[in-house]
């Protein structure tokens, strides 16, 4: 017996008997899930092959625009009845989904393994599992939604009111097939949307697999729509005007193509796209344990993963200990068949992304980083990238900067946690991270400093449907999983009946240029015979004239000319962004109660001002609008000065011992356009959520009553409000509003004005992929606190953080 | 038959010290049995061990890793061959003690060896493990067998007795012929941290042992923290110890893959630092051919092939065999077994 000398593992293969059974049942061909039906309607094909063999799985139909035609259609008309069904039995099909799930997880383990080339350890012991746990959590959400109303829902819980979207159309990647359609579709039906969703064109087969599973739990014909294809298949569902919510998850690039095709329509939208993660490992760390980190890291689903840990951060003083572990413990990584149940490292999921890997690899090289890889066997046949690391890399280099998606770890040092924190952060991306340290105040304070939507304290990779994951800047907006994920698919009830705004008056009216307004014979200022007041920007704090030079004259509601507000430029909003960016660091720190303070004061100094404003407000509502307005405003301010300690995180309660932290933390540089209706409420109501929340503003308040400005800097002035925090530029708003848009210091935009604005504010914030918050053209009833006060705001002003924190010793 | 183990039969080596025929290495770097060295007890107050992610890692080496058939059947054999056939019992006699030799010599029926192939190998248990009132009957049951004798020692298993008298037990326990000497350490050092008594006293009781195998039982399930578990860990190996092993099989827990874990990591480190080899014993709680192969895998992901030879991994087991023996029918018949249908130890 040379194995009892050899002591080697040998090959322990994964029965796939079963799953090619059900392929050659349906003939290894594919087509849709359209209406209830398994249709092979499309004449054009393509190839699902198995990676790790080369072997032909089923050909699939390509999804032509008219089979999205079809989908939508029959969600839209699935929408009524399934709506109609009460909130128990919604939730009796998203149970049957989790228990047949479960029923059949080897047959999905093994059919996703063979599709993908991802391990059937991971794909049975991880995917599916949570596959099945993504179902259970949200027939829970079903259950306590209750019945969908026309006032939202019924059930007692923070979502009553909401309703939802509709016909939502969604699109998943081929790195979690199975795991991210469950994802995507168990809160959307959850919440009473019906689906049309398009699974990755590697990666159909679980997809398939699942819709027999709809067919047969009963599920009513057009709830759930499953059509195959590539990006076009993907941008007839994008582009299809029936659609009413887009859910994305995949690259950054093809994150901007939705966002831009969706600017001119009112689809929700939330993106989850690459990342960068860092992994940062203290001095203090359990370093063996932060080397599993890794393999559950970047060599889990062989690196395909949009937050795994693919930088290393090390400090300095460990930095040689840390590697020599990696490498020893990579030489015992094993890679090959996934389907064999002691395999670490499967198959890359197709040659496109296998030469993307090598040629990124190549590049990293050829800039200096040192490359390691193990001795170790690798098959000779399949697509297979051994387990590499690499490192003499520097922020600088492609491999620090360019998400790989491969199995390639690249590292870097730090010196200090400030260091630590800096190049984690010097990322567009912010999806993930990971810190490893034993001290509980290290890691803490850096978890939070992270700018990413997820931070695992000494893990990595750990999900569960009850935790919120999602990114921050360039990784996309939106979250899934825990309450946090269902937002994504609700809106106020109220929200949808509310009448479109006027187009916003032609500007060219309002706003004209200095040398026009010379030009008027009738425009002298009333009460010129006193002394002069000027309005100015204001910004960082001061009042500052505006770059251009120039003044614009502000008509009163009869056409009379009340005063004069600067024309803010491009460049008075790069400084008033810049004032923000500087300011928001700190803001974001002072505590709730700090925050509260300076809000109750403000309102404390606007009050003995009251005679006052409401005379200029008066100049463009009327007397008796502006005394309510002024009115509303306070009792405004005061409502938010209360928010800042009550809108608090949640603590998820994962199957783990573990306790996920979902931290509402500011978004950080807020864009406002502010709306013409209720010149003062409506600006306030869009500035008070966001500094409540810690963010620094740069509002441009309605050009048609800019002059009022002037009473609200005065009162921030002695109010303690921070230089920076609140910056107003006056001037047009549909230039300021594109140069805002496009500014990728700006993390968000709010734009409450008319539906060109709104499609504008969207168009130009593909950039940095900043959100974008609009009223899609609709008139917000800003008197009414139900509608223009609350936590649909703060929702809004925050972006919700989880942090893992493991416990025991 | 690739392995041509000695024949202990006709040699004076015991057919499990090291033959050989497996350097022990680790990471390439060849390693020299452990001796003592001066305790630096910088090493101890630095560990950092983090018990969840040390439990997940710990979660996922039965789920990574799996042997099938002939491997499996392989595997299984060589845990036979690193057991520790144990029996500490109130009611221990020496009846029971021969009965527990006559199956350390003969640890699988006729028509499981032959089935398997495996005449050559002279399979036995690596060692049988008995209190100090049973070593000369093991040791004359064994007699030209090649299986060497363990005692526990030290006032086992809580080890309060005075120091001269645990000292002198293991004097007694070598002098009736043990070759092998499983001690406890005095847990109370370990959680009042006190490291140079904890030192000292391992390395009196390894001085004791002679030429004779020391095993340093810490104690895991009393320890309860694995921070606790990897300090003992690293004074006990400081002080000399050849071996480090979990626990007494008398604590409310035993041997655990997270414990073993730390301990294996330990031994790594320590072996990376020193250039030394430490040989690691779970036991108790470890009753299962599953457990036997998981734990396989743990030493060889961890620690290597160097890890899996009797002189560097020992199980603590009783019950374990017979399951084995279950699984090996298995493999050769393709039926199930009865535990009735092997002979029990």
């Amino acid at each position: 017996m040379e194995k009892f000398q050899s002591m080697e593992y040998g090959p322990a293969p994964e029965d796939a008997s079963g799953v090619m059974q059900w392929l050659d049942a349906h003939g290894r061909w594919f087509g849709h899930y359209i209406d209830g039906a398994f249709t092979k309607s499309s004449a054009a094909k393509f190839e699902s092959k198995n990676p790790a063999t080369g072997e032909l799985l089923a050909s699939i139909a390509q999804g032509e625009a008219a089979d999205v035609d079809r989908a939508v259609k029959a969600a839209r008309a699935a929408l009524p009845a399934w709506q109609a069904l009460t909130g128990h039995q919604r939730a009796r099909y998203l149970y049957a989904f989790a228990r047949q799930v479960q029923k059949h997880a080897r047959k999905l383990a093994v059919l996703e393994t063979l599709d993908n080339g991802k391990s059937i350890r991971e794909t049975r012991d991880i995917d599916i599992p949570l596959v099945a746990r993504h179902f259970y959590y949200h027939a829970g959400w079903a259950q306590l939604l209750g019945d969908v109303t026309d006032n939202g829902y019924t059930g007692d819980t923070d979502l009553k009111g909401y309703a939802p979207v509709g016909v939502v159309g969604q699109i998943i990647p081929w790195n979690f097939p199975l795991l991210m359609f469950a994802w995507k579709v168990a809160p959307a039906l959850a919440t009473g949307n019906t689906v049309v969703i398009k699974p990755a064109e590697f990666t159909p087969l679980t997809a398939m697999l699942f819709a027999e599973i709809a067919d047969e739990i009963g599920l009513p014909k057009g709830v759930l729509n499953v059509v195959n294809g590539d990006g076009a298949t993907g941008a007839a569902i994008v582009g299809h005007p029936d659609v009413d919510k887009i859910a994305f998850t995949g690259s950054t690039e093809v994150g901007r193509i939705i966002r831009k095709a969706t600017a001119n329509t009112t689809k929700k939208l939330s993106l989850e796209l690459g990342g960068k993660s860092p992994f940062i490992v203290f001095d203090d760390a359990d370093l063996d344990s932060a080397v599993e980190g890794l393999v559950d890291g970047i060599w889990f689903n062989q690196g395909q993963v949009c937050c795994a840990g693919s930088r290393l951060l090390v400090q300095e003083s460990v930095a040689e200990r840390l590697y020599d572990k990696i490498r020893a413990r990579m030489e015992t990584l094993r890679i090959g068949s996934p389907l064999d149940k002691a395999i670490d490292i499967g198959a890359i999921v197709d040659q496109v992304q296998h030469d993307r890997i090598t040629k990124l690899v190549a590049m990293g090289v050829a800039e200096g980083a040192t490359c390691w890889q193990p001795e170790i066997a690798v098959p000779t046949k399949g697509l297979f990238f051994k387990p590499t690391l690499l490192t003499n890399v520097h922020p600088s280099s492609t491999v620090a900067q360019e998400e790989i998606f491969g199995p390639v770890l690249a590292a870097m040092t730090f010196r200090t946690p400030a260091e630590a924190v800096e190049l984690a952060n010097n990322t567009a991306y912010g999806l993930a991270a990971c810190v490893w340290s034993e001290n509980v105040n290290v890691a803490l304070d850096v978890a939070a400093q992270m700018k990413a939507g997820v931070v695992w304290v000494n893990a990595t990779n750990v999900f569960d449907a009850a935790v919120g994951f999602g990114g921050y800047r360039e990784s996309g907006y939106g979250r899934e999983g825990g309450v946090e994920g269902l937002y994504e698919y609700l809106e106020p009830a109220w929200v949808k009946s509310e009448p479109k705004m006027f187009a916003s008056i032609d500007e060219k009216q309002v706003l004209r240029s200095a040398q026009d307004d010379n030009s008027g014979v009738d425009d002298h200022i009333e009460g010129a015979l006193g002394i002069d007041r000027t309005v100015k920007n204001y910004i960082n704090g001061k009042q500052a004239r505006p770059d251009s030079g120039y003044s614009y004259a502000v008509h009163d509601r009869n056409g009379k000319v009340v005063g004069e507000a600067p024309v803010g430029s491009r460049k008075d909003i790069r400084n008033a962004v810049e004032a923000a960016r500087a300011a928001s660091a700190k803001w974001g720190k002072t505590t709730a109660h700090g925050r509260a303070q300076i809000l109750y004061y403000l309102a404390e100094n606007l009050l003995p001002r009251r005679g006052e404003i409401v005379a200029h407000l008066a100049d463009f509502v009327g007397p008796e609008q502006a005394a309510v307005e002024f009115d509303a405003t306070i009792e405004r301010i005061f409502s938010y000065a209360a928010w800042t300690d009550k809108y608090e995180g949640t603590v998820h309660n994962p199957p783990f011992r573990m306790v996920s932290v979902a931290m509402k933390e500011a978004i950080g540089t807020v864009g406002i356009l502010a709306p013409d209706d209720a010149p003062l409420l409506g600006l306030m109501s869009l500035i008070l959520p966001a500094i409540a929340m810690g963010n620094a503003v740069i509002a441009v308040p309605s050009e048609r009553c800019a002059t009022l400005m002037s009473d609200l800097y005065q009162a921030l002035d002695t109010s303690d409000v921070p230089a920076g925090v609140v910056n107003l530029v006056a001037g047009k708003a549909s230039e300021l509003g594109k140069t805002l848009a496009e500014h990728d210091d700006v993390d968000a935009v709010w734009c409450f004005r008319d539906e060109t604005a709104s499609s504008m504010v969207k168009l130009g914030s593909i950039g940095n992929l900043k959100q974008t918050w609009t009223n899609e053209g609709r008139v917000i009833d800003w008197f009414d606190p139900a509608r223009g006060e609350g936590r649909w705001f703060l929702r809004h002003a925050t972006q919700v953080k989880n942090i893992w924190v493991p416990y025991g010793e | 038959m690739a392995l041509q183990q000695e024949n202990s039969a006709h040699s004076p080596v015991p057919a499990h010290t090291p033959s050989g025929s497996i350097p022990v290495t680790l990471h390439g770097r060849e390693l020299i049995p452990n001796r003592r060295i001066p305790l630096d007890v910088s090493w101890v107050e630095d560990i950092r061990v983090n018990t969840s992610a040390v439990e997940r890692r710990a979660a996922s080496i039965p789920a990574r890793r799996s042997v099938k058939k002939d491997y499996q059947a392989a595997w299984l054999l060589r845990a036979i061959s690193c057991m520790d056939l144990t029996t500490l019992s109130g009611d221990d006699s020496a009846e029971r003690v021969k009965r527990l030799c006559a199956k350390a010599r003969r640890p699988l029926q006729d028509h499981l060896v032959q089935a398997l192939g495996i005449e050559d190998l002279h399979l036995t248990t690596g060692a049988v493990c008995v209190y100090h009132a049973f070593v000369e009957t093991a040791v004359k049951a064994l007699e030209g067998s090649g299986i060497r004798v363990a005692a526990v020692s030290t006032g086992f298993p809580a080890g309060l007795s005075p120091l001269e008298t645990r000292v002198e037990e293991i004097r007694r326990s070598v002098e009736a012929g043990a070759s092998e000497i499983d001690i406890v350490i005095t847990r109370a050092h370990v959680f009042n941290g006190e490291w140079n008594a904890l030192y000292d006293e391992v390395a009196a009781f390894k001085e004791a042992c002679g030429p004779a195998h020391m095993k340093a039982i810490l104690g895991t399930g009393d320890l309860l923290t694995l921070r606790n578990v990897a300090r003992a860990s690293w004074v006990a190996m400081m002080a000399g110890s050849d071996f480090i092993k979990t626990s007494t099989g008398k604590e409310a827990v035993n041997a655990t893959l997270p414990v073993s874990l730390v301990m294996v990591r330990a031994i790594r480190e320590y072996a990376e630092r020193t250039g030394m080899s430490v040989g690691y014993k779970p036991a108790g709680g470890i009753k299962t051919a599953k457990q036997a192969l998981d734990w396989m895998a743990l030493m060889k992901d961890e620690l290597g092939r160097p890890w899996l030879e009797p002189t560097l991994f020992r199980y603590g087991a009783s019950s374990m065999l017979g399951d084995i023996e279950r699984q090996l029918e298995h493999h050769v018949t393709g039926r199930y077994s009865a535990t009735y249908r092997h002979p029990v130890a």
